[in-house]
């Protein structure tokens, strides 16, 4: 049953990333273009879904368990490290660069273009070089 | 729909399905994490991440089906799209999470970490359009 609850909620956040714009890496260009001619609009994306799960997160979290799983599983690290830092630097620099975040990459598979593709093939390996090759090298914890 | 009521709606609908995801099955809805635990495999922590790519790319289809406009931005070269992909790829396993974990999920209860993090990518995002529109590319 999770598999199911699983599938229609990724079905729906897909469907609010392309309602709301984030699939349109022009648009993200352009909200990030602060001092240029910046379009502000994508910052409602976040102001829509905090919002919403702000509130929601609250009392979901009231209950023992969730519906379908035994426990929670909701990250409680506190502290900011380097790590934190600058992986969250290099990201910005990505999305900056190419207009896409994870999400919305993925959304737009569907459209088949060549680059998407691209960016999707380059983003799992780096995903990858992180945990294959950095991740045992660097990091030791 | 103006563009800016799209996106209030379409991020509420965001925040709503992250809320189904941590009722039913108590996971955060964390797509750089998720695709995380299909790369580097953990036991019996796999086939869910499967079944989100699966909604991801369904909830795709019906946004091309039905308001294809979502996808019709300009993308950048392929060069540059590459070079971005790997950067946001090894930058969310460093910084544990994008603008779907940390941007919307660790923000909405609060997390000190998620905050930082969403204020370091966002503005390191500014800085580089900033950078790469001076240089003219």
């Amino acid at each position: 049953m999770h598999f199911v609850a699983a599938y229609a909620s990724a079905l729906l956040f897909g469907v609010g990333l392309g309602i709301s714009g984030m699939t349109d890496p022009s648009k993200i260009i352009g909200f990030l273009n602060v001092f240029g001619d910046w379009q502000a609009e994508l910052i409602l994306v976040m102001v829509g879904a905090i919002a919403f799960h702000g509130i929601s997160y609250q009392l979901i979290v009231k209950r023992q368990t969730p519906l379908f799983s035994t426990s929670f599983l909701i990250p409680k690290k506190k502290q900011v490290d380097e790590r934190l830092i600058i992986g969250s630097a290099l990201f910005g620099i990505g999305w900056g660069t190419g207009g896409y975040c994870p999400g919305p990459a993925i959304v737009s598979l569907v459209t088949r273009k060549d680059s998407i593709l691209f960016f999707v093939a380059a983003m799992l390996a780096g995903i990858a070089l992180f945990h294959y090759i950095f991740k045992p090298i660097f990091l030791k914890d | 729909m103006t563009s800016y009521l799209a996106a209030l709606v379409g991020g509420a609908i965001i925040g709503l399905a992250s809320s189904i995801l941590l009722l039913f099955k108590g996971r955060v809805f964390g797509i750089s994490g998720i695709l995380g635990g299909i790369i580097n495999p953990a036991r019996g922590d796999v086939l869910w991440r499967f079944a989100i790519i699966a909604g991801l790319t369904s909830g795709g289809v019906l946004v091309l089906l039905f308001y294809p406009e979502a996808f019709a931005g300009k993308n950048a070269s392929n060069l540059r799209l590459i070079i971005a992909g790997l950067l946001v790829g090894f930058g969310t396993q460093l910084g544990g999470g994008c603008t779907s974990g940390h941007g919307v999920c660790g923000i909405s209860r609060l997390s000190i970490r998620s905050i930082v993090a969403s204020i370091i990518f966002i503005g390191s995002g500014i800085l580089t359009v900033l950078v790469l529109s001076q240089g003219g590319v």
